[in-house]
């Protein structure tokens, strides 16, 4: 599309505009249609977004973080806990470990037990947060040298439980652009058969203009003006309900609870905007291929 | 100016123009008679590129149809005017806004109140209907503006195709008049017509040339015209 094409569109020719008479079925279902996939369009995005924030956020925590619990007698944790700590200092890879304080571990159970759990009374296993250098830590090691130095202590890397999640996220993103791009076929789609039906429905318009001196061109460009600005339209108010929608939904962490985080952070509140756009694009180029196809086919 | 050189036009299996020449001279006036079915309006068609020859030569201000696309066709157009039988409008558009329609689609910005198209709808006698839809025209008011538009643009040439079918023969005869006044201004004129009642009226008035197309052949018209 050549910028003076998009001048032309944008600047219009009200006489050119006039030409072709409204047709309004096909110009509701148009904006319709473009107005719903814009909306599925947005939830995609935050989809496809949160998505792959939580791919990333697990990934990262995948990569760096482990945990060790230490379940012992009551009167054992603090020694156990202290050997592990030893232990973890003088294990490559590690770059720290710490124990969690109680206030820490408490709120961790927060969420479900509620915040008034006496958590030094309850025999609750002492948690000690363990950072990995970029190198990382012989796993199957530091568990045979745990099992023999600290009895109660039990390595969690977190992969076990983390890696299918984060490829799942990772493909959970692939599919929210994947549903991108049918959202895009599909309104390509839609608004080709809208501009077939009313390039045929005004066949005769299209005879008498051919018979004054109208060229091809310029028939197509008062269809393809037209639905540009409908699909245009409707997109815009598509993803302007979109946003409100995703505005609407709870708040939260992501890594806490995914429906929680389905929204957009920080700059990415700004990428829906290229949704009407990129409509508008689809409403063009499938309006001019429906233009020329159809008036080939009229003698 | 138009020019078919032993051109031929098959339709369906069968051929209905033979061998068919004919050229149209600037400033000259044709009639082009024959029974209906006989190929008027398929040679009308063949004058301003609407249909290709099968064989032979349409040559439009000196450009082979052949070698035209359709966008050469329809700028070819905006130098002939046509006036159909079964004249057709855009029925969302006003009467003035038709016959103005071959200026907008050249891209020549026109209002219902600019001078010289209040001058052409006096000419056809419709400046009191500029405001009116197609569809409340009369047979007589949609030939006059179908007129108007043809020759709005002042096209070198006007081919009117059966221009009296729907009207009555008072109508007739103003709308041959308002040809011959065209003709008298250096337009050529070709009328296809089955009328000859017409074309008798107008040889009274315009040195006009009369084509009969007989057997798929065009041949000047005898002396009983």
């Amino acid at each position: 599309m050549s910028l003076q094409t998009l001048v032309a569109l944008a600047r219009g020719d009200k006489a050119a505009d006039r030409v072709v008479p409204p047709t309004g079925f096909t110009a509701r279902l148009t904006v319709f249609a473009a107005a719903v996939m814009a909306f599925l369009a947005v939830f995609a995005l935050a989809l496809s977004l949160a998505a792959g924030r939580l791919a990333t956020s697990w990934g990262d925590e995948l990569a760096r973080a482990s945990t060790v619990r230490i379940s012992a007698p009551v009167g054992q944790v603090a020694a156990q806990t202290e050997a592990a700590l030893r232990l973890l200092q003088q294990t490559p890879g590690v770059a720290s470990a710490r124990a969690l304080s109680e206030a820490e571990q408490q709120a961790l159970l927060e969420p479900w037990f509620g915040p008034d759990l006496p958590v030094s009374e309850l025999p609750v296993p002492q948690l000690i947060e363990v950072t990995e250098t970029s190198k990382g830590y012989d796993a199957a090691g530091l568990r045979l040298r745990l099992q023999a130095e600290v009895p109660g202590a039990v390595l969690d890397d977190h992969a076990r439980w983390r890696k299918p999640l984060v490829a799942a996220a990772a493909r959970l993103t692939v599919l929210g652009w994947v549903s991108g791009l049918l959202i895009a076929a599909a309104m390509g789609a839609m608004v080709t058969l809208a501009a077939n039906a009313a390039l045929s429905a005004n066949a005769q318009v299209i005879a008498v203009l051919r018979l004054v001196g109208a060229t091809d061109a310029y028939i197509a460009r008062a269809f393809v003006r037209r639905f540009t600005l409908r699909t245009l339209g409707g997109a815009a108010v598509g993803t302007v309900l979109g946003i409100a929608a995703v505005a609407l939904l709870p708040s939260g962490d992501e890594t806490a609870g995914f429906l929680t985080g389905l929204s957009f952070r920080g700059w990415h509140w700004g990428i829906p905007v290229l949704v009407p756009l990129l409509a508008a694009a689809v409403g063009f180029a499938a309006t001019a291929v429906a233009a020329r196809r159809v008036l080939g086919g009229l003698s | 100016m138009i020019e078919l050189d032993n051109v031929a036009y098959s339709y369906g299996g069968g051929e209905l123009l033979s061998e068919l020449s004919l050229q149209l001279a600037p400033g000259s006036f044709h009639f082009l008679t024959g029974p209906s079915g006989t190929g008027k309006t398929t040679l009308l068609k063949l004058c301003y590129g609407a249909l290709r020859p099968t064989a032979g030569h349409a040559r439009l201000f000196g450009t082979d149809v052949r070698n035209m696309d359709r966008d050469a066709v329809a700028l070819s157009r905006r130098r002939i005017g046509v006036v159909h039988q079964d004249c057709q409008f855009l029925d969302h558009l006003s009467l003035a806004e038709n016959v103005a329609l071959p200026l907008t689609v050249a891209g020549e910005a026109i209002s219902g109140q600019d001078q010289n198209l209040r001058e052409l709808l006096g000419w056809v006698g419709l400046t009191s209907r500029a405001n009116a839809r197609p569809p409340e025209l009369s047979g007589g008011e949609r030939q006059r503006a179908a007129l108007a538009r043809a020759v709005i643009s002042s096209p070198e040439v006007v081919l009117a195709d059966e221009p009296t079918g729907n009207v009555d023969w008072e109508m007739s005869q103003r709308l041959l008049r308002l040809l011959i006044e065209l003709n008298r201004m250096g337009v050529t004129v070709l009328i296809a017509t089955h009328d000859l009642q017409l074309i008798r009226a107008a040889k009274s008035q315009v040195p006009a040339r009369v084509l009969r197309i007989v057997n798929r052949r065009l041949q000047s018209a005898g002396v009983d015209l």
